[in-house]
């Protein structure tokens, strides 16, 4: 039963996408309606007309994409809820291996995950992919990818053996490729396409290799005889090394992160929400059901590993993201610093857990978890939110934009909860996971070893330094896009969104990540089921998650009420506004702006992205690659006056030229070197064959 | 009964911030030679304000006049969680520390999205500098109290608390690092020379003022109350923290009373304290900042690794 709501969510995704191709054979279905049906019906003829059938196609295949969508939440919510383990097998694929399938409480749970985002992508894109216009941007391309992209993740989970899991890993990798070429008349988007193809294939190598590694240790490939594999050490750390290097392509980690700010920004808005908020979470399940699952033993190194390249990302995530003007490539590069963080806690739970922690392995795994969840619903929210800036803006550089506040209210509301759960500020779900990762950290003392010690706290530091830089840099988002006056002609004649579906899978997504933030035990409660299957243990104190309560180690080391918190903040914002707004006579004035009585204030005058980010800019001038360039036109008799300033600022990303340009040469090179038994000359081949024949028959004798 | 006291504590919080800055300026007058105001001046300016009329910009949002609530109302909300007069508060296992960092968060957020609101460059100024310093202070902040949790291995600040009271005296290193970034923290925190000047107007150098210049009557009073409840906070942090003794640990009159005398003395001696550091150092140029700051993160660091490397139990 539970499979089978699992199966009709990958099944509605791929008819969804196949039903985007019937997007130009309106004749064929008129054709097909003579034949069949003798008599003829007013609505599918309404349907069928010229005028409404495009509209009527885009609700069709939307609608399929929310049926699955919101199948695969049931199916993640019913195999949570009745912890239990379904398996499956298929009779696709090679004779001698059909696929295998298993659904466990942690495909449930990123079930979940891609269900919730699902629905809301499929609320929100019949309006967005609206003005696209069908000879440029043809909709069944888009529908068609889209739909085999979502299936593609959703099978990811659904896999229980290598093959199946590389067939739907590269379906999803090769579908979002044509998704982020989907507007291949920029070069920029052309190249960011290929660049994003080059390093999914790499990463999908490296996996293949990770199985490839446990498969010589083992009979077979299912994950079963994967899990029984007998490893030595040495061998099961090159399984993980490998597993990282390709899960973590896909997940962006730094340096290995190029891509994914050139690629997520450049696909449709609600594609980039899919790929930002849950194509990133599928790589941490392979990373997780690899190392959690299918390695026997986990080691504390690789913790460690996982520790300092999470922590990496994440301030080197955050400190990108800061400075992008372009607030869609600024939101893929604060992905990044999100992974970061989840391979920390996710470092720290192996850390604990190879050192005989298991419950507060289980603490760090929870958080791990949960920080994904938060992750996709307020990545997703953000991204939606900037496709609808977009939209009514033509915009993106947040230094054109300003004052939407009035212009747009609701994106606006939506967009400032986004900003806050992201920025975690407390009453939101990104503070939560903040939380438990601090309350994990601080448990280092129960551990013996010196290093792990000293170097726990040292990331725990970190930590605080990337939740403090992200609410800075999303103040700087924020301010800058809605409040303020509008600083182009662009952003002052913006309208709010009219499309109901937008604005109700932005509300909806807004509204969870409120009431996740205030209730967040229904959804740690779930993932206390994922750590009972996974690790055989779930929390010290698993009393600690009333609704009302959130005390994951003991009541009195740690312990968490929101709802508690927001009845505070209630009371207390309503006697100060009830004091202070008693007096009707003192009701606000409207001035002008005082702005220490200069005058003469213009829109150029606010401060723009790269203003506000300017003393970030000279306390970490290490971390980018800055080059900025003033240059003034000057005129009058001595040359002496400044006529105009031209200001250009441009920072790069140190991991270009520190890790692939010199890949990039090296490969150049190396190519170069074999160019050369290349002489195109026939003899030289017949020689080449010559001289093989003599080896091969050498070495069978 | 506790939640009771929890209340009165807060209230206690929230009535005694305005005295804490009027006495603080008096201490600052009278090293500085000039003739200081009454004890009760910053009372009588708060009332001034919220009987005018405020004059909101006609550029400005709702963010704008919603945002003096919201950050009076985290501040105050911080204000629950930190033991004043006694421990064992209610309100402490309801939030705990890492929850007040964030509460001192939430107020920032909005201080800084007000600064931007109307669109002017002092606004932007203030703000972008604000994020600055903050974001550097947090970390620091964070540093310093995680000392104290991993001491008392909980963090319930009340608990906390009562950990370190029944310990005694004790010298710590630990400690002593902790306290002093505490210290430098909260002098950046709070806007104190020689990180911001409160007293200052001087476009270039200011940093909380320019982010409030368009506030007038109520919203600038509860803007005010708020940075003085902050500098409060702070204050009661570190004399809490690192001095306990003469907080109340049951709810007998006699000890809250006693608890009551020994903070207010544990405050004036501390913003005496401030007010000498105040007249001595000059205010340094916002650069340099990120080298004071960063000294106090170094310094919460130290702290919490020698904790771990001397104190632990192993």
């Amino acid at each position: 039963m539970i499979l089978l709501l699992a199966y009709c969510a990958v099944l509605f995704s791929f008819t969804s996408g196949l039903l985007a191709l019937l997007s130009n054979q309106q004749q064929f279905l008129l054709a097909l309606q003579h034949r069949f049906l003798k008599t003829p019906s007013a609505f599918i003829d309404h349907c069928l007309e010229e005028h409404h059938y495009p509209n009527f196609l885009r609700q069709v295949v939307f609608i399929a994409l929310g049926l699955s969508g919101g199948f695969a939440v049931l199916a993640g919510l019913s195999v949570l809820i009745s912890n239990t383990v379904v398996t499956d097998q298929i009779g696709l694929g090679l004779p001698w291996l059909p696929w295998h399938i298993r659904f466990d409480a942690l495909s449930g749970f990123f079930f979940l995950i891609i269900g919730i985002a699902v629905g809301a992508v499929s609320l929100y894109g019949p309006g967005y992919v609206h003005h696209y216009k069908e000879k440029d941007h043809p909709f069944a391309v888009l529908g068609l990818f889209t739909g085999l992209f979502v299936t593609g993740m959703l099978l990811v989970l659904l896999a229980d053996d290598a093959f199946v899991f590389m067939i739907a890993w590269e379906l999803m990798s090769v579908a979002s490729y044509f998704l982020v070429a989907f507007q291949h008349e920029n070069s920029a988007n052309r190249r960011a396409a290929f660049l994003y193809l080059l390093m999914a294939e790499v990463g999908a190598l490296a996996i293949i290799l990770a199985f490839g590694v446990l498969a010589s240790f083992s009979d077979g490939f299912t994950f079963d005889a994967l899990r029984h594999a007998q490893l030595s050490t040495t061998w099961a750390s090159i399984a993980f090394g490998l597993a990282v290097l390709g899960f973590g392509m896909k997940a962006g980690i730094v340096p290995i992160h190029v891509w994914l700010p050139e690629a997520h920004p450049v696909a449709p808005s609600h594609i980039s929400a899919l790929m930002s908020g849950v194509m990133l979470k599928v790589a941490i399940y392979g990373l997780i059901r690899f190392s959690f699952d299918l390695l026997d033993k986990i080691q504390w190194q690789w913790g460690v590993v996982l520790l300092v390249i999470g922590t990496i990302s994440a301030l080197g995530g955050i400190l990108y993201a800061m400075m992008q003007p372009n607030l869609k490539r600024l939101l893929a590069y604060s992905s990044v610093e999100n992974i970061g963080i989840i391979f920390m806690v996710l470092g720290l739970a192996m850390i604990f857990l190879d050192n005989g922690h298991p419950e507060l392995a289980a603490l760090g795994f929870l958080a791990a978890l949960f920080h994904a969840f938060n992750h996709a619903l307020f990545k997703n929210l953000l991204f939606l939110g900037a496709g609808m800036i977009h939209q009514q803006t033509h915009e993106l550089n947040i230094d054109m934009l300003g004052g939407l506040i009035k212009k747009m209210p609701q994106t606006s509301m939506v967009f400032l909860v986004g900003c806050m759960s992201i920025s975690s500020l407390p009453l939101f779900n990104g503070f939560v996971s903040e939380w438990l990762a601090f309350q994990t950290a601080l448990q280092v003392d129960v551990l013996d070893n010196g290093v792990l010690r000293s170097l726990i706290p040292v990331s725990a530091a970190a930590l605080a330094l990337t939740a403090a830089l992200a609410a800075a840099c999303f103040v700087k988002v924020f301010g800058l896009t809605f409040l303020g006056v509008p600083r182009s002609r662009h952003s002052e004649k913006a309208h709010e969104v009219k499309d109901k579906g937008m604005i109700a899978a932005t509300t909806l997504l807004a509204g969870m990540c409120f009431l996740v933030g205030i209730f967040p035990s229904v959804i740690i409660r779930l993932i206390n089921r994922v750590t009972g299957q996974l690790l055989n243990q779930t929390l010290a104190n698993n009393n600690g998650l009333s609704w009302l309560w959130l005390a994951p180690v003991a009541p009195e080391q740690a312990s968490y009420s929101p709802p508690l918190v927001l009845i505070g903040a209630l009371i207390a914002g309503c006697v100060c506004y009830w004091y202070l707004r008693r007096d009707p006579d003192k009701a606000i004035r409207i001035g002008e702006t005082w702005d220490c009585g200069f005058g003469g204030l213009t829109p150029r005058m606010q401060y723009t992205s790269s203003a506000f980010t300017m003393p970030f800019r000279r306390i970490f001038a290490k971390a980018w690659i800055i080059d900025e360039q003033v240059n003034k036109d000057m005129q009058g008799a001595m040359d002496q006056d400044v006529a105009a300033v031209h200001y250009a600022l441009h920072i790069q990303d140190h991991s270009w030229p520190w890790v692939y340009q010199p890949l990039e040469r090296g490969v150049n090179n190396l190519s170069k070197q074999v160019g050369r038994i290349q002489t195109g000359n026939i003899r030289t081949y017949l020689g080449y064959s010559f001289v093989t024949l003599l080896v091969l028959l050498w070495v069978i004798s | 009964m506790n939640w009771l006291i929890a209340i009165l504590q807060t209230t206690l919080f929230v009535a005694l911030a305005p005295l804490l800055a009027g006495w603080l300026k008096v201490c600052k007058c009278y090293l500085q030679n000039r003739q200081p105001p009454s004890l009760l001046q910053p009372y009588r300016d708060l009332l001034k304000l919220t009987n005018k009329q405020p004059v909101v910009s006609e550029q400005a949002s709702w963010l704008f006049i919603k945002a003096p609530y919201i950050i009076f109302s985290a501040t105050v909300l911080a204000a629950t969680v930190v033991p004043l007069i006694a421990v064992d508060l209610p309100t402490s296992a309801s939030a705990d520390v890492i929850v007040m960092v964030g509460f001192f968060a939430f107020a920032r957020f909005f201080l800084a999205l007000a600064g931007l609101d109307v669109g002017t460059a002092f606004g932007g100024m203030g703000s972008s500098r604000e994020m600055t310093i903050s974001s550097l202070a947090e970390p620091a902040m964070l540093m310093a109290i995680f000392t104290l949790t991993m001491t008392a291995s909980t963090t319930n600040l009340s608990l906390a608390i009562s950990h370190v009271l029944e310990q005694g005296l004790v010298l710590r290193p630990s400690f002593v690092f902790a306290l002093f970034a505490l210290i430098l923290v909260a002098v950046a925190e709070t806007g104190r020379i020689p990180v911001d000047n409160p007293t200052t107007h001087l476009e270039l150098t200011m940093i909380h003022e320019a982010m409030i210049l368009e506030y007038s009557g109520r919203h600038l009073a509860l803007i005010e109350w708020a940075s003085q409840l902050k500098l409060m906070l702070y204050g009661v942090l570190c004399a809490n923290i690192f001095f306990p003794w003469g907080i109340a640990q049951t709810f007998s009159l006699h000890d809250l009373g006693y608890g009551l005398l020994a903070i207010i003395g544990k405050l004036m001696v501390l913003s005496i304290i401030l007010g000498i550091a105040e007249t001595l150092v000059a205010k340094m140029r916002l650069f340099r900042v990120q080298e004071y700051l960063g000294f106090a993160y170094l310094l919460g660091l130290l702290g919490m690794l020698s904790h771990i490397i001397l104190e632990a139990s192993r």
